[in-house]
């Protein structure tokens, strides 16, 4: 049950055009900035907006010229769409009763599938009575439900609150784990698709910019965006041994490239002084910062200069400096700090 | 029903005495303009005084008696049924007409749509005329009508039906199709991805999200018929016992006996006032 699909999809302002390819059993995330062409993509695949070229191919049978209610997907919408009339039962039941399966084993699968989710209970509740991670859970299994070779996911985290987000994660990565069929998941969120997903497709402006094993992409962004979401600095150069130059900038790496290269290190990585450090193995040069931010338990400086960079130190650090914004500084960041990296 | 009192609904406060002041100014602050105060009340009591002088002129101690007269059951029976049947059949065509109109885009929807609420607006004696044309004996479809099945409409029972489904269905198509606009195509969406047919999404899960709209036309179309007069009248004609609806049979008493006018058109208003109340709460403030 591999999926197959070349999807192109032309809009006024806007072409999405992208090759994807998911094995079965595997879970893969789409993963972009709004606008990227992420939900369009999924749309497609579903049926619910046309291909304008390309196909979609499930297991050997093409698939895009079928209408969405004969494709054997099951979907998970953003808001979930629960039928607001039907209780959680009947919801589940639906996709059942429309293939045919008579209206009692229908509701026998249905509650089963509510027990596999934990819902037993809640059966018998109207979607407004329900939470938004029950709601979430409900919509999992309505999609589920139809015994679906092709899961498709649109933000499935994206409306519930950070705690419930959590718990829900972890069972939804369950869910997906006992899943045999090929299963494509929309999402802006980094931690939704590292947790969820076996590989990242990152999409920008409706093209794949990005795509590898979380792990890969955490470690080696090759996009500002992606960098921005795995929380890097990142520069692209030319390489000339364990030296990279970022334009006029040369920065020193631990690693030995050639030729066209990135360069990721980490804000927390970047120290800031208010006069000009002695040691000099190590990157250092004169900025300006151009704002200072809350960021988790610390503070992101933003810094100018020959290159903008994100710093992180803690309140403690910022109250020594004394920074305000506007203020010229100098930064540096140890070699063994970066990571350099064919671009 | 809800009937909130700005009193009960702000704080309590310690100038409880001149509660009517502050009641008055809750929205904007400063005092009311006269200017549409009294345009409104002067609409309100032009709107209401008539009601009131049916009631006030209503001969209370023979009610009874003449409501049971077989003539006025008789006329009340047949406006009942004539109305129900003309909405049941408004209900079939103009329900698939209003889902046409909000879900399919084809060439000419927009001079459609327009065409679908001339009634509306045409007089009905016109609506009336219009029917004859092409409905009566002669007419363009009432000849071959006649002579392919031996049916005949004009000054018949289903005639009536004909006339009041002919001008109230625009006020069901209207409000179901503005139901359908309001509701959120996604859900359809979702049903497809379930396998849906568009005639279960329809069924299923469109029909039960836009109810309160189908009822609040149905209701609004059945009020429309039971009250209809100029189309039946010109279409149907006046025949007590097979064409004399109820709004016949007041105008035709207003010239005989005006009491007995008065009580025909008390019924009247007392079942558009019970429809009306006991379907507000529940479908017709919802939709």
């Amino acid at each position: 049950m591999s999926l197959d699909a070349r999807l192109v999809v032309t809009r006024a302002a806007f072409t999405l055009d992208l090759d994807l390819h998911v094995a079965a059993g595997e879970v893969v995330a789409l993963l972009g900035p709004n606008g990227a062409g992420k939900t369009t993509a999924l749309r497609a695949l579903a049926g619910l907006t046309g291909l304008s070229e390309g196909e979609i191919v499930l297991d050997g049978r093409p698939l895009h010229t079928l209408a969405a209610e004969q494709r054997p997907i099951g979907m998970v919408f953003q808001d979930y769409l629960l039928f607001p009339h039907l209780s959680a039962l009947d919801n589940v039941a639906f996709g059942p009763r429309c293939q045919g399966v008579p209206k009692a084993e229908a509701r026998r699968a249905a509650a089963a599938l509510l027990e596999r989710v934990g819902l037993a209970d809640r059966a018998a509740a109207r979607p407004r009575e329900l939470s938004g991670g029950q709601a979430q859970r409900v919509a999992l299994a309505r999609a589920l439900a139809v015994r679906p070779e092709l899961l498709l996911l649109d933000e499935p985290l994206a409306a519930l609150d950070a705690h419930t987000r959590l718990e829900i994660r972890s069972q939804l990565r369950r869910h997906l784990a006992d899943f045999d069929g090929a299963t494509v998941l929309v999402t802006h969120d980094p931690l939704d698709a590292m947790v969820l997903a076996d590989r990242l497709i990152v999409i920008e402006g409706g093209t794949i910019v990005q795509q590898g094993t979380p792990a890969e992409v955490a470690r080696r962004p090759r996009t500002d965006y992606v960098a921005r979401l795995v929380g890097l600095n990142l520069y692209r150069g030319v390489a000339d041994g364990a030296l990279v130059k970022v334009g006029e900038w040369p920065l020193h790496t631990s690693e030995n490239l050639e030729g066209p290269a990135f360069v990721a290190f980490p804000p927390a990585a970047v120290a800031l002084y208010r006069s000009r450090p002695d040691g000099s193995p190590r990157n250092l040069w004169q900025a300006r910062i151009g704002g200072i931010e809350r960021h988790g338990d610390n503070v992101r400086v933003h810094l100018d200069g020959p290159v903008t960079a994100f710093a992180d130190i803690t309140p403690a650090a910022v109250a020594d400096l004394d920074l305000t914004p506007g203020q010229r500084i100098w930064a540096s960041v140890k070699a063994t700090e970066t990571h350099a990296y064919p671009a | 029903m809800d009937f909130s009192t700005p009193e009960h609904a702000g704080p309590p406060g310690p100038s409880a005495g001149s509660g009517g002041r502050r009641a008055a100014g809750r929205g904007v602050a400063g005092r009311l303009p006269w200017m549409l105060v009294l345009p409104a009340v002067a609409g309100l009591v032009f709107l209401v005084l008539p009601l009131a002088g049916l009631l006030i002129r209503a001969p209370w101690p023979t009610l009874l008696e003449r409501l049971a007269e077989p003539h006025v059951l008789e006329a009340l029976r047949l406006s009942l049924a004539c109305a129900t049947v003309a909405t049941a059949c408004c209900l079939l065509l103009g329900v698939p007409l209003a889902w046409l109109l909000a879900r399919v885009e084809f060439p000419g929807r927009r001079l459609v749509r327009a065409l679908v609420t001339v009634p509306l607006v045409l007089p009905p004696v016109v609506g009336g005329v219009a029917l004859l044309l092409v409905l009566g004996r002669r007419g363009l479809v009432g000849q071959w009508l006649e002579s392919s099945f031996g049916v005949t409409l004009p000054f018949t029972t289903a005639g009536v039906i004909v006339a009041e489904a002919f001008v109230a269905m625009p006020f069901l198509v209207i409000s179901v199709e503005g139901a359908l606009r309001g509701a959120d195509q996604r859900f359809e969406e979702a049903a497809a991805t379930l396998g849906a047919s568009r005639w279960t999404v329809f069924r299923r899960v469109t029909l039960p999200m836009v109810m309160p709209g189908v009822v609040a036309g149905a209701v609004l179309c059945w009020a429309r018929a039971l009250g209809e007069f100029g189309a039946t009248i010109t279409f149907a004609g006046n025949f007590p016992g097979t064409t004399r609806t109820m709004p016949l049979a007041v105008y035709l008493a207003l010239e005989t006996e005006p009491e007995a006018a008065i009580v025909l058109s008390l019924v009247l208003l007392a079942v558009s006032v019970i429809i009306l109340a006991s379907l507000r709460d529940r479908w017709v403030s919802a939709a």
